[in-house]
C-alpha cells in the first residue's frame, strides 16, 4: 500500500542525504520525495511517498525517527489527511487538437501557463491518481515534457506535524 | 580562554575525562597532534601502526570498561582505514568517538590531496557523524558527540575537522549542558507493559530468558542475575551477551544461535515463552525465521525500538534502558501475589536437563594432534577463567565462545556483528590499556592474525603484555568448514600457504614467541605462558591444531534451532 510519510527535518547539509541514503540502505522504495524548508529556517519539511506491508511502513517511521537529523515523523495515511502535487506538462500542440486540449485542461481545472504557436504548458495541482489521470487521456506522442513535484500533504483539522 | 581549534579538542577530551587517544598522525591532523605535545597533560595518546587498529583498539577499551573510545586519524586514507572499525563498533553498538582530520573548508570538493568526503563515506556506519566547518561550534559538537555516541543505543560518532578549522581560534569553554530537540533517548519502560510482561512470564509453562549484548551495554548484569535466579528460568545468551549472566550457573544453558548448544536451540525452539532482552534475533541466533520457536510468545526489552519486530513478531515489546526495566520487573515480582507453576517448571527443566545431557560440546581428545577446543580449555584453566579474551572471526572464536564459559560481564570481546577478522589483537591492546594489571588473551587463529599483525610493533612499544593464542590449523577454518560441509569438500583459497615462523616473527618484534604442538605439553606450556615469568611480556602462542577439526553443534543455513548438526 502507498503511504505517504511527512517530516521535518533540521535544516543542515547531509540531513536529505542521511533519509535517503537510509532507504537505499534498507531497500526501502522511495516513489516521490520533496523538501524545502519551512517557517522556521532551521526546519525542513520532507514529504516522501513509500510503498510496502504495515510492517515495513512500521520500520521504515522507527529507523526515520532513529535518524538524528529527523525531529519529527508522521505517516499522513494513518488518518484523514489532504495530498497535493504539481504538475507542469508541456503538450505539442497543432491545429485540432488545440481547442480540444484546452477543454481537456479546463474539465481537469488545470491552467495553461504558457502557449506557443505548437505548445502548451499547462499546470495542473491535485492528488496524484488526478495527474496520472490527466496524462492517460493525452495521446502521448503528444507530451513535450512532464515535470512533477511529488506530494505534499497536511492531516486534515488541527492536527499538524510540529515541533 | 582564546585558543585555536586543535587546542580546543585536546583540553575538551580532557575535560570529558578522556584517557587513552588511539590514533596515527596526518597531514590534516597536525595542528591537533602539536596540540597534543604543547598542551596535553593527562591524555594518553597511543601511535598504533594502522589506522584499522586505532578504532578496534578504541572499540576493545570501550568494550571492557564500557565508557567510550577515542580515535584520531587524518583525513583520506586515514579515515578510509578506519572505516572497517567504526563500521565493527555500529554494528555491535559500541560508544566510540572518532576524529578526523578534513582538507581546509576552502579546498572541500576540490578533489585536495588526502581529501575524502568522510561524512558521506561514514553516514551509513554511525550513529551519527559531523562536519564541523566553524571553530566556535566544536566544543558544543564535541559534547554532542559524546552524549551521542554514550547514550540510548550506543554506538561511534564520527567528528570531521578541516584544518582551517584546527586553526581557527576561538573561545573555549567545557560545555555543562547538551540539547538536541531530534534526539532524546528512552530513559524508562513503560510500566503498564512491564505489569503485563511480567504476568506472561509468571504464568508460561516452558519459559526460557534470551539475552544479549545490550544486558552489557546497559550495565544491567547484576539485575538479569536477580531475576534470572527469582524466576527460575533457563537463560541462554547470544555471542554478544556471554558473561552478562554466570557460564558456570546451573540455570545458564549456554550459548545459542549457529554454533549454540543443543540444550539452548532446543529450549528456544520448544519454549511457549521468550523474554527476549537486549538481543536482537539476529539470523545467526534464529536461524530459518519460517520454523522459528513456533510455540512461544515473546517479550522483547530493548532501547532501539527500531530492533523490535524487525524480524520476529513480538507480542509485549518493552522500549526502555535494560537496567531500567529489569529494576522494575523485579519490583512488580516482589508486590504481584502471581506465582509460576512449580511443576510446570520442574517438568520443563527434567526436558531441558535431558538435553543437556547430549553433551553436544563433547569432542575426540585421544589424538596425536592438539584440539583446538583442548587449547581453549586449558588456556581457560591456566587463567583461571578469569582472563579478559578478545577474538578474530572464525572457528577460533566460536571455540573461544564455547570453552572459555564467562562468568563475568565485559571479559569477552569479539566482533559478533561485522564478523571482523583482524579485531582481536588490537581489541585486546585496548583492553589491556585499560587494566594494566588483568590477564588479556586474544584468542586468534593464523589467518585472522596477519590481519593487524603490525601491532605487534605497537604492544611493544607500549610494553601491552597482551598474550596472543594462535589457534593455527594451516586452513582459514571456518571457510574451510562450510566448503567442507556445502561446496563438496573443494577447498578453494581457505589454505593458508606460505605461513610465517610466528615463533620467529614475534622475537623479531621483540616478543616472546612460543610453539605447542604435542597435546601432552599443551597445558604445562600454557601454565608457564600465564606464569609470573612473563607477566610483563607479550607472548605470542602458535598452537598447531588438528587441520580437520569442525565447529559443532552446528545449523545450516535455512535450518531451524531444532535441526542441528551435532557432531
Amino acid at each position: 500500500m502507498k503511504h505517504i510519510i511527512s517530516m521535518l527535518i533540521e535544516n543542515e547539509s547531509g540531513a536529505l542525504s542521511r533519509v535517503s541514503g537510509l532507504f537505499s540502505a534498507r531497500g526501502y522504495n522511495i516513489h516521490a520525495l520533496t523538501v524545502a524548508p519551512t517557517e522556521d529556517d532551521s526546519l525542513s519539511r520532507l514529504t516522501l511517498v513509500t510503498s510496502g506491508t504495515a510492517l515495513e511502513v512500521e520500520q521504515i517511521v522507527k529507523h526515520l525517527n532513529r535518524l538524528i537529523d529527523v525531529v519529527k515523523v508522521l505517516d499522513l495515511t494513518e488518518g484523514s489527511h489532504i495530498e497535493r502535487e504539481l504538475m507542469l506538462i508541456k503538450l505539442s500542440t497543432t491545429g485540432d487538437t488545440r481547442e480540444e486540449y484546452k477543454r481537456l485542461v479546463d474539465i481537469f481545472r488545470g491552467d495553461i501557463i504558457d502557449v506557443t504557436a505548437t505548445t502548451y504548458t499547462v499546470q495542473m495541482v491535485g492528488k496524484s491518481a488526478k495527474l496520472d489521470a490527466f496524462i492517460d487521456v493525452i495521446d502521448s506522442g503528444l507530451i513535450l515534457e512532464t515535470v512533477r513535484s511529488g506530494t505534499v500533504g497536511v492531516m486534515r483539522g488541527e492536527k499538524c506535524l510540529h515541533l | 580562554m582564546e585558543m585555536t581549534g586543535a587546542q580546543i579538542l585536546i583540553h575538551y577530551l580532557e575535560d570529558e575525562g578522556v584517557e587513552h587517544l588511539w590514533g596515527y598522525p596526518g597531514g590534516a591532523v597536525l595542528p591537533i597532534y602539536d596540540a597534543l605535545d604543547t598542551d596535553a597533560k593527562n591524555l594518553n595518546h597511543i601511535l598504533v601502526r594502522h589506522e584499522q587498529a586505532a578504532v578496534h583498539a578504541a572499540d576493545g577499551y570501550a568494550r571492557s570498561t564500557g565508557k567510550p573510545g577515542v580515535v584520531l586519524v587524518t583525513s583520506g586514507p586515514g579515515a578510509t582505514n578506519a572505516v572497517t572499525g567504526i563500521a565493527t563498533a555500529y554494528m555491535d553498538s559500541i560508544p566510540l568517538i572518532c576524529i578526523t582530520g578534513q582538507v581546509p573548508t576552502g579546498m572541500i570538493g576540490l578533489d585536495a590531496f588526502q581529501e575524502i568526503d568522510t561524512v558521506g563515506v561514514t553516514r551509513p556506519i554511525v550513529k551519527h557523524n559531523f562536519l564541523v566547518k566553524n571553530v566556535d561550534d566544536l566544543a558544543s559538537t564535541l559534547k554532542k558527540a559524546f552524549y551521542l555516541a554514550t547514550t540510548g543505543r550506543p554506538g561511534p560518532v564520527v567528528i570531521d575537522i578541516p584544518k582551517d578549522v584546527q586553526n581557527a581560534k576561538s573561545n573555549y569553554e567545557y560545555p555543562q549542558e547538551v540539547e538536541m530537540r531530534s534526539y532524546l533517548p528512552i530513559t524508562k519502560g513503560h510500566g503498564g507493559q512491564i505489569k503485563k510482561a511480567v504476568e506472561m512470564m509468571l504464568s508460561a509453562k516452558r519459559p526460557i530468558l534470551y539475552t544479549g549484548g545490550g544486558v552489557i551495554l546497559g550495565d544491567a548484569s547484576a539485575e538479569l542475575v536477580t531475576l534470572t535466579h527469582k524466576l527460575g528460568f533457563p537463560i541462554t545468551q547470544t555471542l554478544m551477551g556471554l558473561g552478562a549472566f554466570p557460564a558456570s550457573d546451573k540455570q545458564s544453558v549456554g550459548m545459542l544461535g549457529m554454533h549454540g548448544t543443543y540444550e539452548a536451540n532446543l529450549s528456544m525452539h520448544n519454549s511457549d515463552l521468550i523474554i527476549a532482552i537486549g538481543a536482537r534475533f539476529d539470523d545467526r541466533v534464529t536461524g530459518n525465521l519460517e520454523k522459528f520457536c513456533p510455540d512461544a510468545k515473546v517479550i522483547h526489552v530493548d532501547i532501539d525500538p527500531a530492533s523490535i519486530s524487525k524480524n520476529v513478531m513480538v507480542d509485549i515489546p518493552i522500549v526502555g534502558p535494560v537496567k531500567q526495566v529489569l529494576t522494575e520487573m523485579l519490583r512488580v515480582l516482589a508486590k504481584t501475589e502471581l506465582k509460576s507453576d512449580p511443576e510446570a517448571l520442574a517438568d520443563w527443566w527434567l526436558q531441558i536437563e535431558g538435553w543437556r545431557a547430549t553433551n553436544c560440546l563433547r569432542y575426540d581428545n585421544t589424538g596425536s594432534k592438539i584440539k583446538p577446543q583442548a587449547a581453549v580449555e586449558a588456556v581457560w584453566k591456566a587463567t583461571n577463567g578469569d582472563a579478559y579474551v578478545s577474538s578474530d572471526v572464525g572457528q577460533h572464536q566460536m571455540f573461544a565462545a564455547q570453552y572459555y564459559p564467562f562468568d563475568k560481564p565485559r571479559r569477552w570481546l569479539n566482533s559478533g556483528g561485522l564478523g571482523t577478522m583482524g579485531f582481536g589483537l588490537p581489541a585486546a591492546m585496548g583492553a589491556k590499556m585499560a587494566f594494566p594489571d588483568a590477564t588479556v588473551v586474544c584468542v586468534t587463529g593464523e589467518g585472522s592474525i596477519q590481519m593487524n599483525i603490525q601491532e605487534l610493533s605497537t604492544c611493544l612499544q607500549y610494553g601491552l603484555s597482551v598474550k596472543i593464542i594462535c589457534l593455527n590449523n594451516g586452513f582459514l577454518g571456518m571457510v574451510r568448514q562450510w566448503q567442507e560441509f556445502f561446496y563438496e569438500r573443494r577447498y578453494s583459497m581457505s589454505y593458508m600457504d606460505s605461513l610465517p615462523d610466528f615463533v620467529k616473527l614475534a622475537e623479531s618484534y621483540g616478543h616472546v614467541g612460543v610453539r605447542i604442538d604435542d597435546p601432552k605439553t599443551l597445558q604445562a606450556q600454557l601454565d608457564e605462558v600465564f606464569s609470573e615469568k612473563y607477566k610483563n611480556r607479550l607472548v605470542f602462542v602458535d598452537i598447531i591444531t588438528d587441520q580437520q577439526e569442525n565447529v559443532y553443534p552446528m545449523i545450516p543455513a535455512g535450518a531451524g534451532l531444532n535441526e542441528m548438526i551435532l557432531v
